[in-house]
C-alpha cells in the first residue's frame, strides 16, 4: 500500500529555543530519502521530534502520515501507525530480552487474537539476524545493553527488518560503524526496499551513498530544508562540501547554534 | 530505651508451652531467660527507620492450632503452584504454627540429612540444635525482638547437612499464614557441614484473612568449611502484619553462602540480612528486589562483615516503590583488620513510580585494613523517560513498556532464585505490586 508522510511548516523547540524553523518535506513510500547537512543543523531534532521525543516542543506545523496528523498521537500510536525510528543512541534496557522485546513490538501492531506465532517468529529472527552478520545469542541478550557501537546499529536494523514499518527514519545509522558493519546496516536497509517501505536516512557522511542509492538528497541548514536534488547533489557534496551551498544562499552560520 | 512494654504472654504460658511440646531442659530455660531479658531490652536500631510505634509484641495469640495437610493433593492451589506436586520433592509446609506436610527423600535420609520443623529437631537433635540455635549467628540478647524471638519460638525448620554430602534438588520450605489471629515466630537452622552443599528455599505466603498480625523471623545458616549454601526467600505477608525478619549466615574458610531474597511484604517490615565472612577464601552474596506499595514503611539493612582473608562480598539490591511506600536500604560492607585481600562491592538502585513514593539507598563501606579493594554504587530515580521513549517508538503501550522496565529492573535478582516454582511466584507477586 503507497503511503505518504508529509512535513508541513514544522517548527520545534528545546528549552525554548527554536531548532526548526519550518521545515516542509514530503516522503513517498517506495524512495530513500537523504537528509544531509553539517553538525548542528537541525537534522536528528527533526527526526526525534516526528516520533514524539519529549524533549521537543513542536511550536507549529503538522506532519501527516496518510493525511492523519501524527503529532496529535502518542508515541506508541505513531509507531503502530507505521512510523519507526532508528535512533542514535538506543537505549539500553536491563532484564528485558531482545527477542521479548521484538515480539511484543511486533504484536502491538497487531490485533489481539492476531499475535505472530512463535514458530513463525523465531524463523524470522534467525533468518534477519544471519542476514545481518549477527550472533544469534543476541537474541536473548538484555536489549542493547553491552552491545558495542555496532551492534546497537545492526539491532535498530534488526527492528526494521522484524517490524517492517511503512516509514522507517533512520538517525544517523551510519555513525560510528566501521566498513564492514557499514556494508551490512546498508545491506539491510536496500533489503527493506520496495513499493511499501518509505526511509528518510539522516546522515552527515556521504559514505554511506556509496551503498544506498537515494531517491531524492535534501540539505539542512538554520533548521530548514535549503536545498533538494537527486542523487547528483549528494555526489557534489562530497566532492565540494557545504561552502557552495552557504554562497549561494547567502548563509554565513549553517547551524541552530546547538547540535541536538 | 526504657519504656516498659507488657507483654501479651507471661513466664507460666512460655513454660507450658514449653512442656507441652515436650521440650528439652536446655530449650526450656533458654526461653524463660530469653523472656525475662526481652522485657528490658531496647528495640533493635536500624538506621533511619524509627519503630518505636511499632507493633512488634502485641499479639492475639501465641499460638493456634491449624489443620495439616494429609497429602501433597489436599493443599491449597497457592501453595500446589509453587511445588512441583509429581516429584516427591523435599519439602516443608507449616500452617500457622502447625508442622502441616513434610517430605524428605529416602536417599537423603540414608545420608544422613536431617530436615523437620524445628521443634521436633529440637528433641530429636538437640546436640545439633542447641550447639548452633542462637550461639553463633543470631545471640538471644542483641535486642528485644531477637530474645522475644527466642522465648516465643512456635515454628520453622531444622536443615542439617552431613559432611561431603552434596544435594542436587532444592529443599523447600512454605510458611502459610491463613489465620486471622496467628502470631509467627519462625526459626530457620541451616548447617551445612564441611565440603557439603544445599540449595533452601522458602516461601512466606500469607491470606487477606490476616488483618493485625506480627511476624518475628531468625534465620541462621551455618556453612563450615568449604561448604557451600543458596538460601532462596519470598516473603509475601500481609499488609496488617508487623515483620521483623532477621537472616544471617556465617560463613567458614572456603565456603560460599549465596541468598536470593524477594521481600514484598505488604506490611510494615524490617528486615536484616547479614553475612559473616569469618573463614578465608569465604565468599558471600545478597540479592534482594523489594516492592513497597501503599502506606508500608520498610528497612532494609543488609551487612557483609569480612574477617576472612581473600573473602569476598557483594550486595545486590533493587527496589520499586509506588504509591506511598517508604524503604530505606542501608548497605554496609566492613572489612575488618586482618582481612587482607577482601573485596567489598555493594550496589543499591532504587525506582519511584510515585511522586509520594520515598527510597532512600545508604551505602556504607566500614574499612579497617590497608590492602583491600572496595566499591559501592546507589541511585534513586525515576523511570528513565529515554527508555520509555525507546520502547513506545516501537510500538508498545506506555504500560506495558514501564512494566517492561519494571520487571527488567528486578530481573538479575529474579532469575537467580533456585526453584522455577517459587521464581514465577515471586513474578506473579511483582506483576500484582506494580499494576
Amino acid at each position: 500500500m503507497a503511503s505518504t508522510l508529509i512535513i508541513k511548516d514544522l517548527h520545534v523547540e528545546i528549552e525554548g529555543k527554536e531548532i526548526l524553523k519550518g521545515v516542509n518535506l514530503e516522503l513517498d513510500s517506495g524512495k530513500i530519502h537523504v537528509i544531509m547537512g553539517p553538525n548542528g543543523t537541525g537534522k536528528s531534532t527533526l527526526a526525534s521530534a516526528i516520533m514524539g521525543h519529549p524533549k521537543f516542543d513542536i511550536t507549529k506545523g503538522e506532519v501527516l502520515l496518510n493525511g492523519e496528523n501524527v503529532l496529535e498521537m502518542e508515541v506508541d500510536e505513531r509507531a503502530q501507525a507505521g512510523l519507526f525510528l532508528a535512533m542514535q543512541y538506543p537505549s539500553e534496557i536491563t532484564g528485558v530480552t531482545n527477542a521479548d522485546f521484538l515480539r511484543s513490538a511486533i504484536n502491538s501492531r497487531r490485533e489481539e487474537g492476531q499475535e505472530i506465532s512463535l514458530m513463525k517468529f523465531i524463523k524470522e529472527l534467525d533468518k534477519n539476524m544471519e542476514f545481518l552478520e549477527m550472533d544469534l545469542n543476541m537474541a536473548q541478550r538484555y536489549l542493547n545493553e553491552g552491545f558495542s557501537g555496532g551492534e546497537k546499529k545492526r539491532n535498530e536494523i534488526l527492528q526494521l527488518m522484524m517490524i517492517k514499518p511503512d516509514f522507517g527514519i533512520l538517525d544517523e545509522i551510519d555513525s560510528g560503524l566501521d566498513i564492514d558493519a557499514l556494508k551490512v546496516v546498508s545491506k539491510g536497509i536496500n533489503q527493506m526496499r520496495g513499493e511499501d517501505f518509505g526511509c528518510l536516512i539522516i546522515t552527515h557522511y556521504q559514505r554511506l551513498l556509496n551503498y544506498i542509492t537515494p531517491d531524492a538528497v535534501h540539505v539542512m541548514m538554520q533548521g530548514r530544508v535549503v536545498k533538494s536534488g537527486g542523487p547528483e547533489l549528494a555526489h557534489r557534496l562530497e566532492a565540494e562540501g557545504y561552502d557552495w551551498i552557504k554562497q549561494e544562499l547567502g548563509i554565513e552560520d549553517e547551524t541552530v547554534g546547538q547540535e541536538a | 530505651m526504657t519504656t516498659q512494654i507488657k507483654l501479651p504472654v507471661d513466664q507460666q504460658t512460655v513454660e507450658a508451652f514449653s512442656q507441652r511440646n515436650g521440650e528439652p531442659n536446655w530449650l526450656s530455660s533458654l526461653r524463660l531467660d530469653a523472656l525475662a531479658k526481652a522485657v528490658d531490652l531496647p528495640l533493635p536500631k536500624p538506621d533511619k527507620t524509627k519503630i518505636a510505634k511499632w507493633n512488634f509484641t502485641q499479639f492475639a495469640n501465641h499460638t493456634v492450632d491449624s489443620t495439616a495437610y494429609g497429602s501433597l493433593e489436599e493443599l491449597p492451589e497457592s501453595i500446589k503452584s509453587l511445588i512441583d506436586v509429581e516429584k516427591q520433592g523435599n519439602l516443608y509446609i507449616q500452617r500457622n504454627n502447625t508442622p502441616a506436610l513434610l517430605t524428605l527423600s529416602e536417599d537423603l535420609k540414608a545420608q544422613g540429612v536431617i530436615f523437620t520443623d524445628i521443634l521436633t529437631a529440637a528433641k530429636e537433635h538437640p546436640e545439633l540444635v542447641e550447639k548452633y540455635f542462637m550461639t553463633d549467628a543470631v545471640k538471644v540478647d542483641e535486642h528485644k525482638l531477637t530474645a522475644l524471638h527466642a522465648a516465643l519460638v512456635n515454628g520453622g525448620a531444622f536443615l542439617y547437612v552431613p559432611k561431603n554430602v552434596e544435594i542436587a534438588e532444592p529443599i523447600q520450605a512454605v510458611y502459610v499464614h491463613d489465620h486471622p489471629g496467628a502470631a509467627l515466630f519462625n526459626h530457620v537452622l541451616v548447617v551445612a557441614d564441611d565440603n557439603s552443599s544445599v540449595t533452601y528455599v522458602e516461601s512466606y505466603l500469607a491470606t487477606d484473612d490476616v488483618k493485625e498480625s506480627v511476624v518475628n523471623i531468625v534465620s541462621e545458616v551455618i556453612a563450615k568449611q568449604n561448604a557451600r549454601v543458596v538460601y532462596g526467600a519470598v516473603d509475601n505477608l500481609s499488609a496488617g502484619t508487623t515483620t521483623y525478619v532477621n537472616r544471617r549466615g556465617i560463613a567458614g574458610r572456603d565456603s560460599r553462602i549465596d541468598w536470593a531474597l524477594g521481600m514484598m511484604n505488604d506490611g510494615d517490615t524490617i528486615s536484616e540480612n547479614t553475612t559473616k565472612l569469618i573463614g578465608d577464601n569465604s565468599f558471600g552474596d545478597t540479592k534482594m528486589v523489594v516492592v513497597g506499595r501503599g502506606n508500608q514503611k520498610q528497612n532494609f539493612t543488609t551487612n557483609i562483615t569480612h574477617w576472612g582473608k581473600n573473602s569476598e562480598g557483594y550486595i545486590l539490591k533493587h527496589g520499586v516503590m509506588k504509591d506511598a511506600a517508604s524503604s530505606i536500604f542501608n548497605g554496609i560492607g566492613k572489612i575488618e583488620h586482618g582481612a587482607t585481600k577482601a573485596n567489598a562491592e555493594q550496589e543499591s538502585r532504587v525506582l519511584m513510580l510515585s511522586e509520594k513514593a520515598r527510597g532512600d539507598a545508604n551505602p556504607i563501606l566500614l574499612i579497617d585494613e590497608d590492602d583491600v579493594t572496595a566499591g559501592h554504587a546507589a541511585s534513586v530515580g525515576r523511570v528513565d523517560p529515554m527508555q520509555l521513549f525507546y520502547l513506545m517508538s516501537r510500538g508498545i503501550s506506555q504500560h506495558e513498556a514501564e512494566r517492561l522496565v519494571i520487571h527488567g529492573f528486578l530481573a538479575p535478582v529474579v532469575s537467580k532464585l533456585p526453584i522455577e516454582g517459587v521464581r514465577r511466584q515471586l513474578s506473579e507477586v511483582i506483576e500484582r505490586k506494580v499494576q
